[in-house]
């Protein structure tokens, strides 16, 4: 067994998931490849999407291919940091509105 | 990449990459010998096409010498300023005798920077009066503005209709002067505007200017048609710049780029992506199958990757001097690992994607 949780190597064996569950695998995947084919939104668009969405789930394999993937779509590096601020800003905003719970609580609580 | 690296070429600096015979070792070893991933050879025989086989020839495939104004990071052909090998004029006669007589439809001259073989502009010419159908010259573009002598290169195209293929990483500064130098970018964007005032890559007009895109790094090119997209708008909007098409090249893991590979330790993976990506239907289309590559001595390669790696036509006839079309064509193609990098995605030639 490896001694990390993470091995870049596991990712080229994503495929493999279909091996214990062959039906739900082959679902997953030729939904996935549908999702980022073109169309309302264009390819390029949603792997900036797919890139700031990894960042947000913390998922480095998502990181590595989204970038891989960026940068063989031409997409510069400005625009790949720019659509991790917008991932990071909706994530810190996601925690920043329940301070108006907190304050709500705060007030009710309060005499 | 230190600045020595950035400047020298592998064989100047006697690198072991600087041996093709050490770059085929690593092709054939590690991943390859273990079993890890299979041999190109075995994979093409699954859909039965080994031997891989010609098909009719149609590009006749001329590098002029190993020359070159730019010392490019990714550079196939290891070319330099301090590259010594040229094409002599008498392997030129030769070339001529087979240029009047082929059956191919497009001459293809490369290098190094072919400019700057001294009897290049004497060989276009002559070779121009052949009456091929489409004569490529690919110039890397920053020659045209390296020395005044150079200045009237997009006259003398123009006046030879040669047809202009030329590289470009990218449409940013950035990227392009990273892969290729720095300066290269806004020489390269001014020798543009130059082919354009010409009428070169103008809509409509019968002066071809094609681009060549190379990823700058350990990646594969992406969709050809939204690249060139991509590459069109952004030329056009910042510097008004037109051109005609763009091929997506994919960098083959052999010199200069194999020795990236290795020191950024992306050799694996690399070769991981190109073997995932393999299309079996790119195999019929891949450019050895309808190209011969002469090298600067007259030697005969199925392809320019293979005259770097010293892979020879397997056939009776070897060289420029003794060249026979129909013989050659009864040939079997010579191959190796490297070869995946024609048949990733939508595969990879000198003319862009084949399948």
């Amino acid at each position: 067994m490896s001694k990390t949780y993470y091995d870049p190597a596991d990712l080229r064996k994503f495929g493999k998931i279909t091996e214990w569950s062959e039906e739900l695998g082959n679902k997953f995947f030729d939904y996935y490849g549908k999702v980022f084919e073109e169309g309302a939104l264009s390819a390029r668009e949603k792997s900036l999407i797919a890139l700031a969405v990894s960042h947000v789930v913390k998922c480095p394999y998502c990181i590595d291919a989204y970038t891989k993937d960026g940068l063989q779509r031409g997409i510069t590096k400005e625009e790949m940091m720019e659509a991790v601020h917008a991932g990071a800003a909706i994530e810190s905003g996601a925690t920043l509105v329940h301070g108006v719970q907190m304050m709500n609580k705060y007030e009710k609580l309060s005499m | 990449m230190s600045e020595t690296k950035t400047k020298q070429s592998l064989h100047k600096r006697n690198d072991q990459l600087a041996n093709a015979q050490r770059q085929l070792e690593i092709l054939n070893n590690g991943i390859f010998a273990n079993g890890e991933l299979p041999k190109f050879a075995d994979k093409i025989a699954e859909i039965d096409h080994f031997p891989l086989r010609p098909n009719k020839l149609e590009i006749l495939q001329i590098n002029v010498g190993y020359m070159c104004n730019q010392v490019c990071e990714h550079c196939h052909v290891d070319a330099g300023p301090d590259r010594k090998e040229i094409m002599t004029k008498e392997t030129m006669r030769q070339c001529l005798e087979v240029i009047k007589k082929t059956g191919a439809h497009t001459l293809d001259l490369t290098g190094g920077a072919p400019e700057m073989n001294p009897n290049f502009r004497w060989f276009v010419e002559e070779a121009s009066k052949a009456g091929i159908k489409d004569f490529i010259v690919r110039s890397n573009l920053t020659i045209i503005r390296a020395n005044k002598k150079y200045y009237d290169l997009p006259d003398f195209f123009k006046k030879h209709n040669v047809h202009v293929v030329s590289s470009m990483p990218h449409w940013t500064r950035g990227k392009t002067d990273k892969q290729r130098g720095d300066g290269v970018f806004d020489k390269s964007i001014k020798a543009l505007q130059e082919l354009n005032e010409r009428g070169y890559g103008m809509p409509d007009s019968d002066l071809r200017l094609d681009l060549v895109y190379n990823p700058s790094g350990a990646f594969l090119p992406g969709d050809q048609v939204a690249m060139e997209k991509e590459f069109k708008k952004g030329l056009l909007e910042d510097f008004g710049i037109h051109f005609h098409s763009l091929f997506a090249i994919t960098n083959l893991p052999i010199s200069r780029f194999l020795d990236y590979l290795i020191a950024s330790e992306n050799y694996e993976d690399y070769m991981y992506a190109l073997v995932d990506a393999y299309n079996p239907t790119a195999v019929a289309h891949v450019m050895c199958t309808n190209t011969i590559s002469v090298s600067w001595d007259g030697w005969l390669y199925d392809c320019d990757f293979n005259q770097m790696l010293e892979l020879k036509v397997a056939s009776k006839v070897k060289h420029i001097s003794e060249y026979n079309e129909e013989l050659l064509q009864n040939r079997n193609i010579v191959i190796s690992q490297h070869c995946y990098g024609c048949t990733a995605g939508a595969g990879s030639s000198c003319q862009g994607t084949v399948a």
